[in-house]
């Protein structure tokens, strides 16, 4: 089990690098989110990997590690906000600049797309 | 204490006279003269003291853990200094009353001259190294400040620039020195440092040391070769100049070799640089200010001469000279600020300052010449001035001295021939300006300035000539006093008076005179010598090198900054995979000592649809919609996963938000471009897929060898005091709103402050708006179908129940604010996405960063509000109540905190998509083609 969590990890951190280092900002914002989806997977894993271990006090005798998760919460919250806030970035540098690349070049593009 | 008000007397002044716009001129000035005269009082009740030998502190605690403290210092030394710099200063803030027109802003000078007057107080009466270091840095500012006050001009802009990199250079290495002391001494504190002469001296860095400090008192007092920058200072307000480029800035490092000469001189190292800088300063400064035209030039040359007269003092080695140097600081400070002053008011009565067009001045201004002849008399040396006693105490000192061996004879000769060029230069200030026929087209008709201006001038050559014919009665204690401080129970025995006796110094000085007397005789065949040589235009040398250190660096920057984010990402990425992966390396086996669980079926189907969904998405990213679908299949498997794994309040954070971001992208994917261009090269991609693979394969290793090793957790704590502790049994959620409330009251803070960051992203945002989708095929006629919004409206009610709750049991089964409040708000975006965002804002109007704001207010103030029961922060409380029909209830005060928590939640969520989504409403539909 240890061996398929850790290599889900490491796909899905090779996927959002490979998209982070993409030229136009919807992959890299894609990228991003799937890093962040590794990113708390990673953490959650600090608690190591527990199942049918009880999550609340008095449900079972043996608890899944609580701290990773509390952490992970948030970071999952924050992790929308900042995607959010990079969408938007996205958005106004497209409508400002005229195209998608992420250099963020005052130049229109022959190539872009609808 | 009282020791504390006099830079504080001077730093509230500046505050004070920058806020008198409102006055008039006069009172303006009569209250920024306050300060410094209050603070001359203070200073005059400790002189009685200091005169007897006492040096008296003040010491306040700062960080005591560093071992700093706020320090000031009054002995000999520093009394003189003070009274120069709050006397001087006095007189300056009176004289530039007159001094500056109704067009320039008297409010701004007075504030920078009070600044600069707080940073010389500072360095003077610092007890503390790096606190000096600071004044002394803070003189430099103040001076840029000065310099540059009549800023429209180039020539002040660029004299300030030279000015500031030249000292604040210097200033540089300056800290550099002095923090090399304090590592030798072992404290920064001036006394300990004055006192350890012996192991500064025999330590092996103490030559460096010593360069380092002496480089940072150079620059400061203008000493060759760094006196270039002082001329190209004079085109600040005369009376900046007056103040700061004659009697108190550049006296600065002439103050710290005073200062530190108990410390680092006494060696053969000291004598050879201090000495031979100073020879080459005066005899450079008084050659070059024979040839200038410009009366304020030749004024600033004669400065740098007179600099190096003292620096040159202070490098002999007979305890006398140092009498001689301290007695020259005071002065040429009286002289040359008097001079000062009389050039502007020259400048200022006949709109020019050069000599040549300068002449006869005596017929118009006969009162002020007067006191300008006295005071270049005094700057000559001429006898019954104090010009004179100090002049004839350097040409004493400089035939007792043995600095360069059998060689030594040398400097009593060149020390003539300087004192021969400062009566020529002098006799040419004289005549050339006073006498020597008529003016010659001046922009002005020359008369006598206003009473009052000359008032300060008056006071400095009074003083000019009591020093020079009563010097005893007029300075022998203060300059006591002054060598007490600076030469310790070393100070000599030596007698102030008019006459001496025929003696070599008086015939010194009968050479110098009479020799000064023919070069200026003699000045035509001169002049034309010096036309012959090749000119050397210091500023011109500055600026060209200091471009092309732009340039250059601007060269470099650009290699490494080329505004590529590709290129960043890269970087970064291959930095992090070389740090994170080397480790791996040494390790010696990865997998640790636990056990593996096995795999079941459930788990690896999972975890299959997990890397098909990341594949997929990297596979189709240039189809935009197909890869954002792809991508949900991982969040889905993510929050899955979260569920296997025993964490259910992680399941359903996941979950909501994954629903959330998913709609977001959407709503983003209508403003950008459908597809993704191809772009990359073959090249480009094979160097991408090798980077990420790498990272992918080491961060797999490191999970691995995490998940393999045994658990040591502080959980058990968390575990063991949520319910009796924080009151309840969910421990995610007590820790969230108990333990780490803190944690979570900053991380609400910063979903709030996205919000508002997209929130002004999207003011004005020009958009671009696909008439059809990227087939080509024009969008729905029907915006919001009836079926939806009737669903929509029906599930609301269930929904916010469901929300409610979520967030009333989180404390004790999974839920809580967060998740209760993405559910709400995402109930509140189906209505949007159903309805229109004007079908909501006719029902619904709220301001959701009023709502933003309510929640982190309510948050902060729940956690403030256990100071109240006189505990810390964020504190929580709970009891058992039993309430009619619904029992036995336990209520707790982090509920309230949770409350905030989910409006900061509904309200930055629903704020990001309700403003984005809007954005398609309000704009009517329109053919844009991109």
């Amino acid at each position: 089990m240890e061996v398929l969590y850790a290599s889900c990890v490491g796909v899905l951190v090779a996927c959002g690098i490979y998209l982070i280092l993409r030229a136009r900002t919807f992959p890299v914002v894609l990228g991003l989110t799937m890093l962040s989806y590794a990113v708390n997977l990673f953490l959650f894993s600090s608690g190591r990997l527990t199942i049918n271990k009880a999550a609340v006090l008095g449900t079972g005798s043996e608890y899944a590690d609580p701290l990773p998760q509390a952490l992970v919460l948030t970071a999952i919250v924050i992790g929308f906000a900042m995607t959010a806030f990079v969408v938007i970035l996205a958005i106004r540098g497209r409508a400002d600049l005229g195209n998608d690349h992420v250099d963020g070049h005052l130049v229109k593009s022959s190539k872009e797309q609808k | 204490m009282t020791l504390l008000w006099i830079p504080l007397l001077s730093l509230i002044g500046s505050v004070i006279s920058s806020c008198t716009s409102k006055l008039t001129r006069n009172q303006s000035t009569a209250l920024t003269m306050l300060a410094p005269l209050i603070a001359l009082g203070i200073v005059f009740s400790y002189t009685p003291a200091v005169f007897s030998g006492e040096t008296i502190r003040y010491t306040a605690e700062w960080i005591p853990l560093l071992n700093m403290q706020v320090s000031f210092r009054l002995d000999g030394l520093t009394l003189l200094f003070l009274y120069m710099i709050l006397g001087i200063g006095t007189l300056v803030i009176f004289y530039a009353r007159y001094y500056l027109s109704s067009s320039d802003s008297m409010p701004k000078l007075y504030c920078y001259l009070m600044l600069f007057m707080t940073a010389m107080v500072g360095i003077v009466m610092s007890n503390n190294v790096i606190q000096l270091w600071f004044f002394w840095e803070l003189t430099s500012i103040s001076s840029f400040l000065l310099i540059s006050y009549w800023w429209h001009k180039s020539e002040a802009r660029k004299g300030a620039r030279m000015a500031l990199a030249i000292t604040g250079a210097g200033g540089l290495a300056l800290l550099a020195g002095l923090l090399l002391i304090g590592d030798i001494v072992g404290s920064y504190n001036l006394d300990v440092i004055l006192a350890s002469k012996a192991l500064i001296q025999s330590h092996a860095l103490y030559e460096a040391a010593l360069v380092l400090v002496l480089l940072g008192a150079f620059t400061k007092s203008a000493q060759f070769p760094f006196h270039f920058w002082l001329p190209h200072a004079m085109a600040a307000p005369t009376p900046v100049s007056a103040y700061l480029h004659s009697a108190t800035m550049v006296k600065a490092g002439i103050f710290l070799l005073a200062r530190f000469y108990p410390a680092l001189s006494g060696t053969d190292t000291w004598f050879i640089l201090v000495a031979m800088t100073g020879l080459a300063t005066l005899l450079v400064g008084a050659y070059i200010a024979l040839f200038k035209h410009d009366l304020k030039g030749l004024l600033a040359y004669s400065t740098i001469s007179h600099l190096g007269l003292i620096t040159l003092l202070l490098g002999l080695d007979t305890e006398l000279a140092t009498v001689a140097a301290i007695f020259h600081i005071i002065n040429h400070a009286t002289f040359k600020a008097s001079l000062f002053m009389a050039t502007g008011i020259i400048d200022h009565e006949t709109g020019t300052r050069d000599m040549r067009k300068l002449n006869g001045m005596w017929r118009f201004i006969p009162y002020t010449a007067t006191l300008a002849m006295v005071a270049a008399a005094a700057m000559a040396g001429v006898p019954l001035l104090n010009g004179f006693l100090s002049k004839e105490m350097f040409f004493a000192e400089t035939l007792h001295q043995q600095v360069l061996g059998s060689m030594s004879w040398l400097i009593p000769v060149l020390a003539t021939i300087a004192g021969a060029l400062s009566v020529a230069y002098s006799a040419r200030f004289i005549h050339d300006v006073f006498f020597n026929g008529d003016p010659i087209d001046l922009p002005k008709q020359p008369h006598e300035p206003p009473r009052y201006m000359r008032v300060p001038i008056e006071i400095l050559v009074v003083l000019c000539l009591l020093v020079g014919m009563f010097p005893h009665f007029a300075v022998s204690d203060i300059l006591a006093s002054a060598s007490y401080a600076v030469l310790g129970d070393a100070a000599p025995d030596y007698k102030l008076s008019v006459w001496h006796g025929f003696n070599l110094p008086l015939l010194m000085s009968f050479i110098a005179t009479s020799v000064g007397v023919m070069i200026y005789v003699q000045r035509k065949h001169l002049f034309h010598f010096q036309a012959s040589l090749p000119t050397l235009n210091a500023k011109k040398g500055f600026e060209r090198g200091l471009y092309s250190l732009i340039k250059w660096s601007q060269e470099k920057i650009k290699r490494i900054e080329n505004g590529s984010l590709q290129r960043y990402a890269f970087v970064m990425i291959a930095v992090v995979l070389m740090c994170a992966g080397w480790p791996l390396f040494e390790m010696r086996q990865l997998a640790g000592a636990s056990e593996l669980t096995p795999i079941d079926f459930h788990n690896a189907i999972g975890a299959g649809l997990l890397i098909i969904g990341a594949l997929a998405t990297v596979i189709w990213h240039r189809s935009r919609m197909i890869s954002l679908i792809m991508i949900s299949i991982v969040g889905l498997m993510v929050s899955v996963a979260f569920t296997r794994f025993s964490a259910p309040d992680l399941a359903l954070t996941q979950l909501t938000v994954e629903v959330v971001t998913v709609m977001l992208l959407m709503l983003a994917l209508f403003f950008l471009p459908q597809r993704t261009p191809k772009e990359s090269s073959s090249l480009r991609i094979l160097r991408d897929l090798g980077i990420s693979s790498a990272i992918g394969v080491v961060v797999a290793s490191i999970c691995y060898a995490l998940l393999t090793r045994p658990l040591e957790s502080i959980s058990d704590f968390f575990v063991a005091n949520a319910k009796t502790g924080g009151g309840g049994t969910n421990v995610v959620n007590v820790i969230l709103v108990d333990f780490r409330g803190f944690d979570t009251l900053g991380e609400i803070t910063v979903l709030g402050i996205a919000a508002l960051g997209i929130y002004k992203l999207l003011i004005n945002l020009p958009l671009f708006m696909p008439a059809s989708d990227s087939e080509g095929r024009p969008w729905a006629r029907e915006r919001y179908p009836i079926l939806l919004s009737s669903i929509s409206q029906s599930l609301l009610p269930l929904a916010l129940l469901v929300s409610a709750y979520i967030f009333l049991r989180g404390h004790n089964l999974p839920g809580g604010g967060f998740i209760a409040g993405l559910v709400t708000a995402i109930a509140f975006i189906l209505q949007y996405m159903a309805n229109g965002s004007h079908w909501i804002a006719d029902r619904f109007d709220v301001n959701y960063r009023k709502i933003i704001a309510s929640g982190i207010a309510i948050a902060l103030f729940t956690g403030l509000g256990s100071w109240f029961f006189e505990r810390p922060f964020l504190t929580t409380w709970f009891d058992y109540f039993d309430i009619p029909l619904v029992g036995k209830t336990e209520l707790a005060s982090a509920i309230v905190f949770d409350l905030g928590v989910y409006l900061t939640v509904v309200g930055a969520t629903l704020m990001i998509l309700a403003s984005l989504g809007k954005l398609t409403a309000d704009t009517p539909k329109q053919e844009v083609n991109i």
